[in-house]
């Protein structure tokens, strides 16, 4: 019988899971690598550009979304574990250089090959259920470019609804903003806050223990809040529960 | 033109979230308003409403793009219907018009129905200066009218009051007692008002759609007020924007589909009034006289631009005030200018200035939740981009507006992503820093800019003890790597975060 043929996968990996949550990343590969894919890290990535797309600099993000252009020429997928960065490549990338003689088309060709993590199993893998156990009474926040620019709607809950030992509790208003966007939490902190006490009240009226998300960025804001507020809710990345249970170890350590 | 606010947002919008009554009477747009253009999309099916929607996307955009010539045809139609068209070109010329009608006309009192443009150019002030009496006929706007206060909404202009409030506002201004019944209170606006439109000469309106082929001016109320502001007295003003125009009476019929469901959910509203020209011989009412104002008032800035124009498509329902998290959280007048929430922050930068209204377009988390809910899907979160890019960069320094420190953060964070080896050396840099804090294994305050703002609230994570690109070159990269967990020495980290 002749084998399948092996799906590569190049890992963009976000700049806040490279700096601030490197777990992510590492159960992104485990997982990947566990269903067999070709999982390789272009080692000069950094940002997509995001933060200073969505400010109005477009000059300096296209510099940056060039470098990403360049380290992912070759890649045949490209697996980001973020919406929102997922969506910057896929679609604001074609944006950034609509009518540019040159990158033009290597936009448009990259946009054809990204995937966020959790859109990549299961329509390219073809994978819903991982066989993985992950002991917990969680809740899922879905990020609105997850949500609204990918229209990635299913994806997530099928994979989670296949984990041994997760409760999945439906989130209140589960389509609304946590409130993050980026400078946004910060140039307008008082409106940003306001939203985020919303999702985190809401977030308390599932009873959850964990909240899962596809994007660390708005779980870095909602756990931000939660622990302020010292709510015992632990946030996890898709790819972390998929991961499944780290052995002897309570899931919110 | 109506005073612009715009340039104190974030002092407006703070003092809004301070506000526990604002926050009580805002309540109902999510639920309220939101559910129940929801439910009306529901029973028409997603699928045909998404049909819809695409139609009128596609009208709107053949029209604009054609707006001369649809202008040209809806001034021949009114025209031969007995009626005038004026065109204007800023507040100034359409209040002068319509003083100078008054003025001619020895008008003593005109009752208005609802009317957003009217409001743009403060024309009531306009009026109320040569002599005239102006009553508001709108309840909301009746409401608004006695408490000195300008809309907060585009389709309730007195969704931030809350009904004791309003009892409270009869009770003094009208000398009525204090009462709960809301039936009550509009009982007391309408015997009030009925007087007004038996004695008023003139009678002004907006239009929510002007229909070229006819010739017709369309309100859609719930109160009836537009037909009688329309029909009663003997000279009848039709003020709106240029954008108005409509091809024929059968597009039409698709936005009165779209306009009440997702406005207030209704399938129609109570009354639909079509004017087309004055009263005619054989007619038993109407006014001797029909004119037409369009104003532009800074639309054609929007029209040139072919990132704003999709602007121009808007029907004024404020489903994209109801669903944004963010007019939920400050309401309308904070905003600062007649035109709140989403749609707001696209036009109101363009008509009043992109310098003034600067926090417009930056107070938005880009969540997108607008473009999902207009019903002629205007793509709103683009344009945001669009009016942030002009305050970045644009060549025209009437536009470029970015602090200093803005600017140095973008070079210096470009700088830092284009070189991995710098960022590898500043977190090294931030570990070292952080020591004194890995106890508390987060960050409750960090005195730097920017970064001060999100500590207020929020915690943030400490430094993990490797990064990820450091854990791939040193293990996960390996040839033969194995999958197992990453060695003992990151597990402290291995949490993403945890509120506990």
């Amino acid at each position: 019988m002749p084998q399948p043929p092996e799906i590569r996968a190049s890992l963009f990996v976000t700049c806040i899971v490279d700096q601030l949550y490197p777990q992510v990343g590492v159960s992104a590969v485990r997982v990947l690598r566990r269903l067999g894919v070709a999982v390789d890290f272009p080692a000069d990535q950094t940002c997509c550009g995001q933060p200073l797309y969505n400010s109005g600099f477009t000059r300096p993000a296209r510099q940056l979304a060039e470098r990403v252009l360049h380290s992912f020429a070759d890649s045949q997928y490209i697996v980001v574990p973020s919406g929102s960065c997922a969506a910057m490549l896929r679609v604001f990338y074609r944006d950034l250089f609509a009518g540019d003689p040159e990158l033009e088309r290597p936009a448009r060709q990259l946009a054809e090959r990204v995937y966020e993590f959790s859109e990549f199993l299961v329509k390219i893998v073809g994978v819903t259920d991982l066989g993985a156990v992950y002991p917990a009474a969680a809740t899922y926040h879905s990020s609105c470019h997850l949500l609204r620019e990918l229209a990635v709607r299913q994806e997530p809950a099928q994979l989670l609804e296949k984990v041994a030992g997760l409760g999945l509790a439906p989130l209140p208003q589960a389509e609304t903003c946590c409130g993050f966007g980026g400078t946004f939490s910060v140039k307008y902190p008082h409106i940003s806050e306001g939203m985020l006490a919303d999702k985190i009240g809401n977030i308390q009226a599932t009873g959850a223990d964990t909240l899962v998300s596809c994007d660390m960025s708005c779980l870095m804001h909602i756990g931000g809040g939660l622990s302020r507020q010292g709510h015992p809710v632990a946030v996890r990345h898709i790819a972390q529960v998929l991961d499944g249970a780290p052995e002897g170890e309570a899931v919110n350590g | 033109m109506a005073e612009v606010k715009t340039q104190e947002f974030v002092a407006a919008s703070g003092a809004a979230m301070q506000n526990p009554t604002l926050r009580r009477a805002l309540r109902q747009v999510g639920t309220g308003f939101n559910g129940a253009r929801l439910e009306a999309i529901d029973e028409v099916g997603p699928q045909l409403w998404e049909e819809w929607r695409e139609e009128a996307q596609r009208i709107k955009r053949h029209t604009i793009d054609h707006l001369d010539y649809y202008l040209e045809m809806l001034h021949d139609n009114v025209t031969k219907a007995g009626g005038q068209v004026h065109f204007a070109r800023d507040a100034a010329e359409a209040n002068g018009i319509v003083a100078e009608l008054a003025r001619t006309r020895q008008v003593k009192l005109a009752t208005k129905s609802k009317s957003m443009v009217s409001e743009e150019l403060d024309l009531n002030q306009a009026l109320e200066g040569i002599g005239v009496e102006v009553f508001e006929t709108d309840l909301g706007e009746y409401i608004i009218q006695l408490a000195g206060e300008t809309p907060s909404h585009l389709v309730a202009p007195a969704l931030h009051k809350t009904k004791e409030q309003v009892a409270e506002l009869f009770n003094d201004q009208l000398g009525v007692p204090l009462t709960d019944d809301i039936e009550e209170m509009a009982r007391t606006a309408r015997e009030a008002l009925r007087q007004k439109f038996l004695q008023a000469d003139l009678g002004i309106s907006g239009a929510n759609f002007l229909v070229a082929e006819t010739g017709t001016l369309v309100i859609i109320t719930n109160e009836g007020n537009g037909r009688l502001c329309t029909s009663a007295p003997r000279l009848h003003i039709g003020i709106t924007g240029m954008e108005k125009v409509i091809p024929s009476v059968q597009d039409l019929a698709l936005f009165l589909r779209l306009l009440p469901r997702s406005a207030t959910g209704q399938r129609l509203t109570s009354y639909v009034s079509m004017v087309s020209g004055p009263r005619r011989s054989d007619d038993e009412d109407g006014p001797e006289e029909f004119h037409l104002v369009l104003v532009d008032n800074g639309r054609s800035k929007l029209l040139a631009d072919p990132d704003l124009r999709e602007s121009l498509y808007c029907i004024r329902c404020g489903a994209c005030l109801n669903i944004c998290p963010v007019y939920q959280k400050i309401g309308g007048h904070a905003y600062g200018w007649v035109y709140p929430g989403p749609i707001g922050a696209i036009v109101s930068p363009t008509l009043v200035g992109l310098k003034q209204a600067k926090d417009l377009p930056q107070a938005s988390s880009l969540c997108g939740a607008c473009r999902e809910a207009c019903p002629v899907k205007i793509n709103i979160p683009r344009m945001l981009l669009h009016l942030r890019h002009k305050l970045a960069e644009s060549q025209d320094p009437e536009e470029k507006s970015t602090s200093a420190m803005d600017s140095l953060a973008a070079r210096g964070y470009t700088w830092l992503m284009n070189n991995p080896s710098a960022l590898t050396a500043l977190g090294k840099l931030g570990r070292a820093a952080q020591q004194p804090l890995a106890g508390k294994g987060k960050i409750e305050k960090l005195p730097l800019p920017l970064v001060s703002q999100w500590t207020k609230t929020r915690d943030l994570p400490l430094l993990p003890q490797r990064t990820f690109r450091e854990i791939w070159a040193q293990e996960l990269g390996q040839a033969g790597s194995s999958i197992a967990s990453p060695t003992s020495r990151d597990t402290e980290s291995r949490d993403a975060g945890s509120g506990g």
